[in-house]
């Protein structure tokens, strides 16, 4: 049956060479774990790819209960929470994943570390997982303020405030996040904005240059 | 791979002719099946958890007291009352009509004033081309005192269930209207 379909699309499009360059290529020995256990370390970006799309599916069945209103939203969590069939879970998976992405997201850059796979010709990837680095803490940083409970406000207000000691831009950069006078009605509706649009958009590109440019150039030689 | 060699062989010599499971055969299916078990179980808790909407027992309507028995005449009278509404976190008491009335028993019914047709309010006189009638000044339907429909409109005007308890009517539910076929 499933053959069927797939040679019937594969009849008209052609799709056997594009999932041959997705998918059938060689994994080198020195980063495969049945070989060498050590390799487990190559792992580590994998993982670090497969919770990320753990987020985006969690976070975006979240956001069929949850609102972003300074009156509303930690109801609305609270809800989602203890009123809704596993929403502990849900919820959870979101909380915990966005803790383990970061920590996944650290050893991956550990190794590439290490191994020296950020050398010559792989310089540009190396800065594109610095930016993908640099995203995903911005979505630790907006989504933390989302439940709107004391720890997501002051943990907002501290983290605004250390952004304004940015030497020149920092009252800026200060109003630009909190898109008023103080962390408040303003501040929870673009953080969320940014949080489920802006820098999910800016990740899948940066992930996308990421694995284009792994596939294009290969994995990095054994040490 | 040199296990596709030995696919197909009966390599065990007291079940001549069992066919063996190939090691490749064995391996896909073990790691496909953990692998779809791995990634069924966020995806699993995720739909139910998008589904419990419908899932959710429907919530019982409390009777509200709304008027002393003796205030219902054979006219009918609007009534407005505050129901208490549990919407997800968000809980309150929006204000609500009825139209209470006697039948010719001396039964006392209440009547939804909205509208079968598109859902505007209906008023007890509202037009006076239609004397003694519900009317609906959005489209000019009109009803009967019971809440048939006369024109336009498709159904009769629904109906709450009425409760008199120590000389107060009280409302509950809306259900469809029972006092004409």
């Amino acid at each position: 049956m499933l053959k069927a379909i797939y040679r019937w699309i594969d009849e008209r499009i052609d799709i056997t060479p594009i999932w041959r360059d997705v998918a059938d290529h060689e994994v080198p020995e020195h980063v495969n774990p049945a070989h060498h256990f050590s390799a487990f370390v190559y792992c580590f970006g994998g993982l670090t790819f497969f919770i990320t799309v753990i987020q985006i599916l969690s976070g975006m069945f979240l956001t069929m209960y949850y609102v972003p209103d300074i009156i509303n939203a930690h109801a609305s969590v609270g809800y989602l929470q203890h009123k809704v069939a596993f929403g502990k879970i849900v919820r959870g998976m979101h909380h915990w994943g966005a803790s383990l992405v970061i920590v996944m997201m650290f050893l991956h850059t550990l190794r590439v570390f290490f191994t020296g796979s950020y050398k010559h010709p792989r310089e540009m990837n190396w800065l594109i997982g610095v930016s993908i680095f640099a995203v995903m803490l911005g979505l630790g940083f907006t989504g933390y303020l989302l439940p709107w409970d004391n720890k997501a406000y002051f943990a907002t207000k501290v983290g605004i405030q250390i952004a304004a000691n940015v030497p020149f831009i920092g009252e800026y950069i200060k109003v630009f996040l909190q898109g008023g006078d103080v962390v408040g009605a303003q501040t929870i509706a673009r953080f969320f904005a940014l949080h489920v649009f802006f820098l999910p958009a800016a990740l899948l590109g940066l992930l996308a240059a990421h694995f284009f440019l792994i596939r294009k150039q290969g994995i990095s030689g054994p040490l | 791979m040199s296990e596709q060699g030995r696919e197909h062989q009966p390599s065990d010599e007291q079940h001549p002719g069992r066919r063996e499971m190939s090691r490749r055969q064995f391996l896909s299916y073990t790691l496909g099946g953990t692998g779809a078990f791995m990634l069924s179980m966020p995806i699993l808790w995720n739909l139910r958890f998008a589904v419990d909407p419908l899932l959710q027992p429907k919530a019982e309507t409390e009777w509200v007291k709304v008027i002393p028995e003796s205030e219902v005449t054979e006219t009918p009278v609007s009534v407005k009352f505050q129901k208490h509404v549990v919407d997800g976190w968000y809980e309150h008491d929006p204000e609500v009509e009825a139209w209470i009335a006697r039948d010719e028993n001396g039964v006392i019914f209440a009547l939804s004033p909205t509208c079968k047709h598109l859902g505007c309010r209906v008023e007890w006189n509202g037009s006076r081309q239609y004397p003694d009638q519900y009317f609906c000044p959005c489209h000019g339907a009109h009803y009967t005192k019971k809440g048939e429909a006369l024109a336009i409109a498709p159904a009769p005007l629904d109906q709450y269930q009425v409760d008199v308890r120590d000389g107060w009517v009280y409302l509950g539910q809306l259900t469809p209207n029972q006092l004409v076929k």
